[in-house]
């Protein structure tokens, strides 16, 4: 029954520590780590403990074989979890990344995206009469209707096709995405089937370098430049909106409408102007707030997979250095018992077991972390937003990188304590007779 | 097997170690389970049912409609033995989260698709309703619909004549199933008639997104397709005809490379699993030298140690292996449930089962190899003396 609370005891211990470690920011850790450090150097259990730690890791070499299962099932853990996560916050960076909280866009009531909406003539007009829109010296109201089509295109290095976006644009666009800048060539000039393709886009299909001819839907257009803004538009090609809608049949219809706004605060005013007009069904938002929109559901499931595997693998990992501690502490059970027969206290031998273990994990972390850094960080990948590719890299932060070697320590504290309880409260005249 | 009491005794001489290292492997086999699953739903469609049927959509976009008179030119080329057409109506249940499958089809679509098994009376109940739609029993399931109920469903991309607004009302008519575990997928699908969809939609008419055609040989299916892209050759409305299984192929590729994370992370994964059973078989064998060369003293000849501590290895995998799919099964249809439809994944396939018992046995053999060959090398004096 002692027994009993006494594990129960052990196990809240662990639940406790665990939800005190999520949540600790790195500079509690450090705090953390400072003070640990002082009671090793200053206190008389302290420098106990690190000199039983000290015999401890010496004997590692000895055990390389079980060691190293710590280390690399641990740095398997920490690779995979970040490597999942860094694709994840690349998706996001790059998907919601495309707002500014001074431009709205509009769409057609209840269309969650651009692909699902329809704009008609009339529509454009009211948009462009309400109140908040900015206007140059010459009363041109800064907006631009757009109008996106799925594109088949040759994906580069296969010969599958795959959908581009491909946005016919008004005249303004530009001016509304001040982010966006040609890198290569021109822009193209309206009424002509000229292209200009972001960088992501011309990297993932094929013939899209400046000077191509490429075939969208029945007409031939020319690549006449390549633009960069290190957000979704990177996977787009864009033209002039009468070409796309004469080659795509659509006519004077658009799809969504760019506004460009007199102030951050003149949003609400326009929002309200549109709203209350009983002719138009729109919804109107920030863009800011429209592409923090797009990226959260797949970033929410990337996220929600990206831990579920990483727990799965924790568990497994956790498990396998119970095992291996347990066996390094049986192992050196004459050795811990004859410290404790000469005077020294459980909390020394409990402190070195873990510390062992805890030094095992951190290298398991670095190494894994360092890996998925070395391989991931800036690769490039794609994948399929609605009906569209959208062309992204992972982004190995420091953050990640910070948060998989929080998981590996997690992981070294519960492998580490079960087996160090276990020697601290081994009695000591059975230990010194085994073997 | 007359061994095997002596094997397992063996193999829980300690406890402790075994339980732990049994954990491991349960943990890497849930995983394997989990991610195969979802690698095989993700890839699911090419059944024996879906040999045979072109998708036709148009070149440009596959949002672009196709004239709804294309079908009956596509009907006449040889080798065709049926057509059908479908359209997409982006349909959402109350809340724009509630996404519904919804596609406005022919009246002879469901019998392109074999794998839809719908009561002859609810389909001739079907048939009589203009305003009628069929219903996936997952997707009944999951709202709660029943035959005879009136439903409304938003569309988010065409508004209603009727409604003056995107509320489209449906009377469900019939619910089907799935022929086969494999197509559990389709049973989250709404179907009903293109006939209501064209009349009562205030956007453009007579159009199509996609023709579904039956071919004859399915042999034959690339030199069909071609037949059938050069009849709109030219035109402003040229078609892309490709079997079922490179259309949802396409798609899929698109999404993410599937198959090359899950195998990465096995990789990972079962890489440490070696290395930690290993080190668990090895020390077993290590702790045991003495009784090893017991057995050997007492008459079992070299190689049927070996082979017993072969056996406890492969029983240790195959224990957690076995343990670690079984867990699978059940906690996978809740998945499937869970994320509504999102990740279609209903049960572990028999696919699973055997490729997750092939690499039980690998491992087990690869990581009781070094221990076995030690047993069999012993020599009786030096163990026995401990030396």
């Amino acid at each position: 029954m002692k027994k009993f609370l006494f594990n129960l005891g052990l196990v809240l211990l662990v639940i406790l520590a665990l939800l005190v470690w999520i949540r600790l920011p790195w500079i509690g850790v450090v705090a953390l780590a400072l003070l640990f450090a002082l009671w090793l150097a200053l206190s008389r259990s302290g420098r106990q403990a690190a000199s039983v730690t000290v015999v401890g890791v010496s004997t590692i070499r000895q055990r390389a074989g079980s060691s190293s299962v710590i280390v690399i099932g641990i740095a398997g853990v920490v690779a995979v979890l970040v490597a999942l996560l860094a694709m994840g916050e690349g998706l996001t960076a790059t998907l919601a990344s495309g707002g500014r909280s001074d431009t709205a866009i509009v769409l057609r009531g209840g269309a969650a995206a651009e692909s699902a909406s329809v704009l008609l003539r009339d529509d454009v007009l009211a948009v462009e009469q309400a109140p908040g829109v900015a206007r140059d010296a010459a009363g041109k109201p800064a907006m631009s209707a757009e109008l996106v089509v799925a594109a088949s295109l040759k994906q580069k290095g296969s010969n599958e096709d795959a959908n581009a976006q491909l946005r016919g644009v008004d005249a303004e666009a530009w001016a509304l995405r001040p982010d966006l800048k040609i890198v290569q060539g021109r822009k193209f000039k309206p009424g002509l089937r000229e292209l200009v393709v972001g960088q992501g886009a011309a990297r993932q299909f094929a013939g899209l370098a400046v000077g191509d001819e490429v075939k969208l839907g029945t007409e031939s257009w020319t690549v006449v430049g390549v633009f960069a803004s290190g957000d979704a538009y990177d996977s787009e090609l864009w033209a002039d909106r009468q070409s796309v809608a004469s080659a795509y049949r659509r006519g004077n219809s658009a799809e969504s409408v760019l506004v460009k706004l007199t102030g951050t605060a003149a949003f609400d005013g326009f929002k309200a102007a549109l709203m209350s007009d009983p002719k138009l069904k729109v919804e109107t938002s920030t863009t800011a707030d429209y592409f923090a929109r797009q990226s959260a559901g797949l970033a929410r499931t990337i996220r929600v997979v990206g831990l579920t595997v990483g727990v799965i693998m924790a568990i497994g990992a956790i498990f396998g250095a119970l095992n291996c501690m347990f066996a390094a502490v049986a192992s050196r059970a004459r050795e811990i018992a004859t410290l404790r027969a000469i005077g020294f206290r459980g909390v020394p031998v409990v402190v070195s077991v873990m510390l062992e273990t805890m030094l095992l994990a951190l290298a398991g972390g670095v190494l894994g972390a360092l890996i998925v850094w070395l391989v991931f960080n800036g690769y490039t990948t794609s994948t399929l937003n609605g009906l569209t590719q959208v062309v992204f890299d992972f982004k190995v932060s420091p953050a990640l990188m910070w948060s998989g070697l929080k998981w590996a320590l997690a992981i070294g504290f519960i492998g580490g304590l079960f087996p160090a309880v276990r020697a601290a409260r081994l009695p000591v005249t059975t230990a010194l007779r085994e073997l | 097997m007359k061994y095997l009491h002596l094997i397992w005794a063996a193999l829980f001489r300690r406890k402790t170690r075994t339980l732990l290292t049994l954990v491991s492997i349960i943990a890497a086999f849930l995983l394997f389970g989990l991610l195969n699953s979802v690698r095989l739903a993700f890839s699911a469609g090419d059944s024996v049912d879906g040999a045979g049927r072109l998708i036709v959509n148009s070149r440009m976009s596959m949002q672009n409609p196709l004239p709804e008179s294309l079908g009956a030119r596509i009907a006449t080329v040889p080798g065709v033995t049926a057509v059908a057409s479908s359209n997409w109506f982006g349909g959402v249940y109350q809340d724009p989260r509630n996404q519904v499958v919804s596609f406005a089809v022919s009246q002879n679509y469901i019998d392109l698709y074999p794998e839809i098994v719908l009561p002859a009376d609810q389909r001739a109940a079907w048939e009589r309703t203009r305003t009628g739609a069929i219903v996936g029993a997952a997707l009944a399931k999951k709202y709660g619909w029943k035959v005879g109920d009136k439903i409304p469903l938003q569309s988010t991309i065409f508004p209603s004549k009727a409604s003056g607004n995107n509320t489209w009302t449906f009377d469900i008519t019939g619910i089907f199933h799935a022929k086969s575990e494999q197509d559990a997928g389709r049973e989250q699908l709404l179907l009903f008639h293109w006939k209501y969809f064209d009349e009562n939609n205030a956007f453009g008419a007579g159009t199509v997104h996609w023709y579904v055609v039956k071919v004859a040989d399915p042999a034959h299916a690339d030199a069909v397709a071609t037949t059938i892209d050069a009849i709109s050759a030219n035109s402003d409305h040229e078609t892309k005809a490709q079997t079922e299984q490179a259309f949802q192929a396409s798609f899929i590729k698109q999404l993410v490379n599937i198959g090359l994370i899950v195998v990465s992370i096995m990789g990972a994964v079962f890489f440490t699993l070696l290395l930690l059973t290993g080190n668990t078989m090895m020390q077993a064998v290590r702790e045991r030298t003495s009784e090893l060369a017991v057995l050997k003293t007492i008459g079992f000849s070299s190689r049927s140690v070996q082979v017993m501590v072969l056996a406890e290895s492969v029983l240790l995998l195959l224990l957690g292996g076995l343990i670690g799919l079984a867990v699978v099964s059940l906690i996978v249809p809740g998945i499937g449930a869970a994320s509504g439809g999102m990740i279609p994944v209903h049960g572990v396939s028999a696919s699973t089962w055997v490729i997750g018992i092939a690499l039980m046995l690998a491992i087990g053999v690869i990581v009781g190899w070094i221990p076995a060959w030690r047993a069999m090398r012993l020599n009786i004096v030096d163990a026995l003396s401990g030396r």
